[in-house]
């Protein structure tokens, strides 16, 4: 049997020869997310803002009667709901701000998550009540600075650490590459307008270990061929290495998304949010594995020097020819 | 490399058949089977996002401890000063601002009153400073004042007892394995599995359920009241009974030399035998009979209140002396308020009142419908993987698909035997995990590869294999494993969920492909000693 080889041999694509205008159309892209962020916003859900969230499915219905539960629940007198499908078009999340004086008083906000679940099923006899959650403003406001805490924590940690495993340069290219990939799932959250919840935050952070993993594969690579390869240029070892990792690229990548997006369609559709940052994440960290995380080596001037205290491991073939 | 020695074999084998017998119950459950009774069963429980149920989080106020003990001062040192040898005289006595102030009217006695009002105050904790400071101002004002540590204590102490009063609750209501956890200084977070509405629940605990007995103040001025003008050693009490659009009525009650209804011993629902309405019945200890039967003995003729919460329920008459212990609460019950207001008395007053600052109730049919949407996504996704992995590295992609069953197993074991609990996100870590299982797998078979191309002997390149792709291995999985650990730190219920799935599954996920594919290579490299391998 033949095996599959979606890299060939001896694979020697230039790709640090185009990293200007790839590194470049990075950086736009990464503006033009922060763009988004700032002027569309990001759909920030009852975890961060606060208020009460209905889940309703539509047990019979192919489509949530959205346009009438509008009318029907702003008629409630607790303001203008905003209902969103979530997965299926037949199930619907219906979002309210808590009422005033809520906060004192909790009853105030039982009371309206009790006359809307009750107008919704009066209205709709295949409405199923799925969940509600109610979030005090204080509350709310602890959760996004725990999740921003733990956001700026964790690309902290894990760019030291690859500081502390490599070099400095490759600690910053690290935290760039991160960076870069949590700035543009931000930005496709701010464009498609997918809520934003505590379980995008799981998502976030999940990327910023797992998209790490290839760029680690290729700084493993750089850091063997630069004790290696003492007198090659950088611009052509950085290349040399990421063509010989990119078959593992390109393979463990794959598998990930192979599982992510049977679980993106097959899966809960009330984590289809959650798992579709993941899954973009997943894709623009291979990516920025190439192009984000190597050419910062070459501006932060990363030579053969960098590694010559650690140079004597012996673990050096002499034999090895290049491929 | 190929050597093997067989207890390292048999060992790696038991601890596989370890994790799968553990992981059996629960698959056994996922099934929709039942796990034979009395076998051990480490189970995966799952979340209340699966299982369906309500996650509540309760808040008490800190302050309302400080004030609560500021008031008990104020009750301490008037009863100390008032039974002392020779009764020392106060006046102008202020609760505002945080803190207790009176004068001393007699100058002379400033020692005295200091000497008597120091035994009321304690150390706090080991923190090694008091619960109170005590300064005297301006040659006679006594000023007391309650510091941090004492508040902190006393709202350490609130919450406990506010834990073991909302257990108490919720097992009056038969609720079937609550978790009640303090969480944070003063908060305490319930959840309850499998309950549909939880209104119930929250009704209970959000009474506080502080029963108070005072005398009405028969001299005040109704329309006085009715303004909200209180009148001297009084307090306006609004009436719980509301009639819609209409403003509470209010009453003027003495705000000292009232008793709490907190040392009962038995609450009941009963009924007025004449108008059939529900009310509830109460029992005092024999400490609180005898107040009781002061108090009533004492003011025969005179109405008094009783206050629940804050509120009146009724003022009526005392007819005569009540001396038997025990005494009748009406107000305007329905069966089921008169029932919840037995459950909380019974189980006590909570020592600080606690609102709902988050609610998440999920029913029961969305988390059966995502377990089971999560199974499918999973079996697919995995099949899928392993058609893309054996096509690309053939009998090594056999191993790799072996590794990755054995691994699921042992996830699901770790989770069986340290009691996780599977969330919804949950299992999106179970389907990623599997995704990044052979991440590992990969980088080895790629050197493997690479060491072959390079003209390694096909032992050597093996060999070479798994020592120079470990570095990278670890180094990518501790990246993850530092992301879980921040996210376990910062996330709420489903979230840790789902970082232990992942950190669980990082470290099986790299045993697995290092150690196990490792010697079932070895053992095939060496029985049949290839001199070309196909990878």
């Amino acid at each position: 049997m033949k095996l599959l080889k979606l890299v060939p041999d001896n694979t020697n694509i230039h790709f640090l020869k185009w990293r200007v205008p790839f590194y470049i159309g990075s950086l736009l892209l990464m503006a033009a997310s922060w763009g988004l962020v700032l002027t569309k916003g990001l759909n920030l859900g009852v975890d961060f803002v606060g208020g009460q969230m209905i889940r309703v499915t539509f047990e019979r219905s192919a489509d949530a009667p959205v346009s009438t539960l509008r009318d029907e629940v702003t008629r409630l007198g607790y303001g203008e709901p905003i209902i969103q499908r979530f997965g299926k078009a037949n199930e619907i999340s219906i979002r309210m701000k808590l009422p005033a004086g809520a906060d004192k008083d909790p009853a105030l906000s039982d009371k309206m998550a009790r006359t809307i679940t009750a107008a919704v099923k009066a209205g709709h006899a295949d409405a199923r009540i799925d969940g509600v959650d109610s979030v005090s403003g204080k509350v709310s406001k602890e959760l996004g600075w725990d999740a921003f805490r733990a956001l700026g924590l964790a690309a902290i940690f894990v760019a030291g650490y690859i500081w502390m495993r490599f070099e400095w340069q490759f600690g910053i290219g690290a935290l760039l590459s991160l960076v870069h990939d949590v700035t543009l799932t931000l930005g496709m959250f701010a464009l498609t307008q997918m809520e934003f919840d505590l379980n995008i935050v799981a998502a976030l952070l999940t990327l910023i270990g797992y998209s790490l993993n290839d760029t680690i594969v290729v700084y493993d690579r750089i850091r063997e061929n630069l004790k290696k390869y003492r007198k090659m240029p950088i611009p052509e070892l950085l290349d040399l290495s990421v063509n010989e990792t990119l078959a593992r690229t390109i393979v463990t990548s794959l598998s990930m998304l192979i599982t992510l997006i049977a679980l993106l369609l097959l899966g809960p559709q009330v984590i289809f949010g959650f798992t579709a940052a993941i899954t973009l994440g997943i894709f623009v960290g291979t990516y920025s594995s190439i192009y984000m995380a190597a050419p910062i080596l070459i501006w932060l001037k990363v030579s053969s020097k960098s590694f010559v205290p650690t140079e004597a491991t012996g673990d050096i073939p002499t034999t090895a020819k290049r491929a | 490399m190929l050597e093997f020695p067989r207890w390292k074999v048999v060992a790696l084998w038991l601890l596989t058949l370890v994790f799968a017998l553990a992981a059996l119950p629960s698959v056994v459950d996922v099934a929709g089977y039942r796990w034979p009774a009395g076998l051990p069963e480490p189970k995966v429980n799952l979340g209340l996002d699966l299982a369906g149920g309500s996650d509540i989080l309760l808040e008490a106020d800190p302050t309302q401890v400080r004030t609560q003990r500021i008031e008990g001062m104020e009750e301490s040192v008037r009863n100390k000063l008032r039974t002392m040898p020779v009764p020392v005289r106060i006046s102008d006595i202020s609760n505002n601002n945080g803190t207790l102030t009176f004068l001393v009217d007699d100058p002379s006695k400033i020692d005295a009153v200091r000497e008597a009002v120091l035994p009321l105050t304690n150390g706090a904790g080991l923190t090694g400073k008091r619960d109170w400071t005590i300064n005297v101002s301006d040659g006679n004002r006594f000023v007391l004042a309650p510091t941090q540590e004492g508040i902190d204590l006393a709202v350490t102490q609130a919450m406990d007892t506010a834990v073991e009063v909302v257990r108490k609750r919720i097992d009056a209501l038969g609720t079937k394995e609550p978790t009640i956890i303090r969480s944070g200084a003063n908060r305490i977070v319930v959840q309850v599995p499998g309950l549909q509405d939880p209104q119930a629940l929250k009704n209970l605990l959000g009474q506080t359920a502080k029963l108070e007995f005072k005398l009405v103040d028969g001299a005040a001025n109704p329309s006085d009241v009715a303004q909200g003008i209180v009148p001297p050693g009084d307090e306006i009490v609004p009436y719980a009974d509301v009639k819609a659009g209409q403003p509470a009525p209010k009453i003027a009650v003495h705000r000292l030399g009232g008793i709490r209804g907190d040392q009962l011993t038995n609450a009941q629902l009963s009924n007025n035998p004449q108008t059939n309405a529900a009310t509830v019945t109460i029992t005092f200890n024999s400490d609180g009979g005898a107040k009781f039967a002061k108090l009533t003995s004492a003011n025969v003729g005179k109405p008094f209140a009783i206050i629940l919460d804050g509120k009146v329920l009724s003022a009526p008459n005392i007819n005569e002396p009540i001396l038997g212990g025990s005494a009748v609460i009406s107000g305007n019950f329905t069966t089921d308020s008169a029932s919840q207001l037995a459950i909380s008395l019974r189980s006590g007053a909570l020592p600080v009142d606690l609102k709902v600052v988050e609610e998440r109730t999920v029913g029961p049919d969305l988390g059966a419908d995502s377990i089971r949407k999560g199974m499918i996504a999973m079996g697919v996704g995995t099949l899928a993987l392993a058609v893309f992995i054996l096509v690309t590295y053939g009998r090594f992609g056999v191993y790799a698909c072996a590794a990755l069953v054995i691994n699921l197993f042992m996830i699901l074991g770790t989770m069986g035997i340290i009691g996780t609990t599977l969330t919804l996100p949950g299992i999106a870590g179970f389907v990623l995990t599997i995704g990044a299982a052979v991440d590992a797998q990969v980088l080895i078979f790629e050197r493997i590869r690479e060491e072959r191309h390079r003209g390694r002997r096909v032992v050597q390149a093996v060999e070479m294999g798994y020592k120079e792709a470990t570095r990278a291995i670890f180094d990518a999985n501790f990246t993850n494993i530092i992301a879980a650990v921040l996210m376990f730190a910062f996330g709420s219920g489903p979230v840790k969920g789902f970082a232990v799935v992942l950190i669980i599954g990082i470290v099986t996920s790299v045993f697995t492909a290092v150690v196990m594919t490792r010697m079932w290579v070895a053992q095939w490299l060496r029985r049949a000693r290839p001199a070309e391998i196909h990878i």
